[in-house]
């Protein structure tokens, strides 16, 4: 490998942006813990060099900004070192957010592609029911969640259920629109071609508008599968939940525990980067088997 | 399905059992005119036309005139908007709802996700033929274009001749007794077409199939049909129906008769007159 092969490198581009955004990290966390620091310094009568005191800015119990180590040793200390069924263990949490993302991922994909087939099949739906569906966007999900939550706890349903809904109510938009434009991407020779075997709506619908549509439906799966795992953290925030990434972020930031926000916070963004992903590789595995990757 | 259409045609109204039963298609003052941003088109105007069982008819006529409209009015993938059509003896509806025909594309049409195979496969499943029938079929006739041993390849695999054929040998496995082609070989290169042609010729001489078959190739157009109906433009119209007898059976070697040489250029006066026309 050449210094130009090392340069050119995706590794090398990601490592380089990975280094980047940690020195700005380290900076600002001095920065921004600087005064709090000071403040104690003084009080305590000492007077720290610069060495001393750029270490105790990054070693704060409870920093405004808490420093990537400990972040890092947060993150360490609650998934490698504690037992998964431990409520202090972050695999914990980040398995109970999981499971609702994904079931409300399932449930708003599945609602997504009906809507989508009931849309393409009836053309008032599109004109009676697209505008409530991009309303029903419109409205902030912090301003639901809890309603939804309330709502359903009052009937008696708690738990998985009240936070995978909210997941379907983010997650089965980009699936509804993305599904709806890859019905309808066949182009007019190939259902003509339909129309000349006198096929029924439901074989145009199976054996072309479908395998049609796949690649839209996998695009739109990798949205709604982000949008799933915000929806489940936000629904774990309105009442207080004891479990969940949400949990964690609400527990962490009622007893001013930065360091555990945070850790809570690169955990969910890292389940994000891995869900997405997934979906990424099943939508590369289903286009080779359907011999339309080249 | 022979004796289905038979019975069908006589008992239609109008005519005698005995003529209806070998008309194919029966169209009368045929008007279509699209409304388009930019004013009405008008793609046919007063068209008449009748085929009968057994013929090869040809279009052939500048592009813009009409041909690709009027094998989709009698496909029914486009409806005139004045005079009569039958196709055998029924509206081109019900006989599209038959499946009376079988259509070629100028362009392959092929599903990109099925294969070779899966894509001459696909209107045997929409019928609801079963798995030993349709390897059958699927066999025969991609072995007729020439295509036996690409049943697993995608589309993308192949040149765009061999897709071509590939939607050809898709629309022969229906087994329709009209095939409607529109402009099949026109992407293909000559040795590949000379080769279509007699193996087309064959089949039509073998199977008693009618053929409407759309072209811009005037020698093709001789040596494949009985009957060759010249179009102009705008609007499009039949400017003359010339009769081709040669013999049915024929080799490629027929285009270097006096006979084949003759009709060929009455085509080329009919479409050089029907520019003319177009020009004043
Ligand atoms: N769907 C359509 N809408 C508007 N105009 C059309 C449509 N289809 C064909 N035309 C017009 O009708 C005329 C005949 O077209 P076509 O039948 O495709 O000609 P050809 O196949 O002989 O080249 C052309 O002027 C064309 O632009
Ligand atoms: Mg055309």
């Amino acid at each position: 490998m050449t210094m130009n092969d090392v340069l050119k490198s995706k590794t090398f581009a990601v490592g380089t942006v990975v280094l980047v955004l940690i020195a700005i990290w380290y900076f600002s966390a001095v920065m921004l813990n600087a005064p709090f620091q000071r403040e104690l310094d003084e009080r305590a009568k000492l007077s720290p060099t610069t060495g001393q005191f750029i270490e105790a800015t990054l070693n704060q119990k409870r920093p405004v900004l808490p420093a990537p180590h400990q972040v890092a040793v947060e993150i360490w200390n609650t998934t490698v070192e504690k037992r998964i069924t431990s409520k202090r263990s972050l695999v914990y949490h980040g398995g109970i957010t999981l499971s609702s993302t994904m079931l409300g991922f399932v449930m708003g994909t599945v609602l997504g592609v009906t809507l989508a087939a009931a849309i393409i099949h009836v053309e008032s739906l599109e004109r009676s029911l697209m505008p409530w569906i991009i309303t029903s966007q419109t409205i902030p999900i912090l301003a639901i969640a809890p309603m939804v939550i309330v709502v359903l706890n009052a009937v008696g349903i708690s738990g998985l259920i009240p936070k995978a809904l909210i997941s379907t109510y983010l997650s089965f938009f980009p699936v509804t629109v993305g599904v709806v434009k890859g019905l309808r991407s066949p182009d007019p020779m190939q259902l003509d071609l339909m129309r000349t075997y006198s096929a029924s709506s439901f074989q145009t619908f199976w054996k072309l508008r479908w395998p049609s549509s796949i690649p839209f439906l996998f695009t739109s799966m990798k949205i709604a599968i982000a949008a799933s795992l915000v929806g489940a953290i936000v629904g774990e925030l309105p009442t207080g939940a004891v479990a969940g990434l949400g949990a964690r972020l609400l527990a962490g930031s009622y007893y001013g525990q930065t360091v555990q926000i945070w850790s809570a916070l690169l955990s969910a963004a890292f389940l994000a980067a891995m869900l997405v992903t997934i979906v990424g590789f099943a939508d590369k595995a289903v286009r080779r088997r359907m011999g339309i990757m080249q | 399905m022979t004796d289905i259409q038979a019975t069908d045609a006589a008992s239609g109204a109008g005519g005698t059992a005995e003529d209806d039963a070998f008309r194919v298609i029966e169209a009368r003052e045929l008007c279509l005119t699209f409304e388009t941003n930019d004013g009405p088109v008008h793609a046919l105007s007063n068209v008449d036309l009748t085929v009968d069982r057994g013929e090869f008819v040809s279009f052939i006529g500048p592009s813009g005139c009409g041909k690709t409209t009027l094998l989709r009015v009698i496909a029914d993938l486009e409806k005139a908007t004045a005079g009569t059509i039958s196709v055998n003896g029924m509206s081109p509806e019900e006989a599209r709802r038959k499946r009376a025909y079988g259509y070629v594309f100028q362009a392959a049409a092929l599903y990109p996700w099925r294969t070779i195979a899966g894509n001459v496969a696909l209107p045997l499943e929409i019928m609801g033929l079963d798995k030993a029938e349709r390897a059958e079929r699927i066999a025969r006739n991609l072995e007729l274009v020439n295509l036996s041993g690409f049943e697993r390849k995608f589309p993308w695999q192949l040149s765009g001749g061999m897709q071509q054929r590939a939607s050809i040998a898709r629309a022969l496995a229906v087994e329709p007794d009209l095939l409607l082609m529109d402009e099949p070989f026109g992407a293909l290169d000559e040795i590949v077409r000379d080769h279509l042609n007699e193996q087309l010729n064959q089949l039509w001489d073998r199977t008693n199939k009618t053929v409407i078959f759309v072209t811009h190739s005037i020698p093709e157009a001789v040596f494949l049909s009985t009957k060759i109906v010249v179009m102009s433009p705008r609007p499009g119209r039949v400017h003359d129906v010339i009769d081709c007898n040669l013999p049915r059976e024929r080799t490629l070697d027929i285009r270097e008769t006096p006979e084949f040489l003759e009709i060929a250029h009455r085509v080329r006066d009919g479409l050089r007159a029907g520019h003319a026309y177009d020009d004043e």
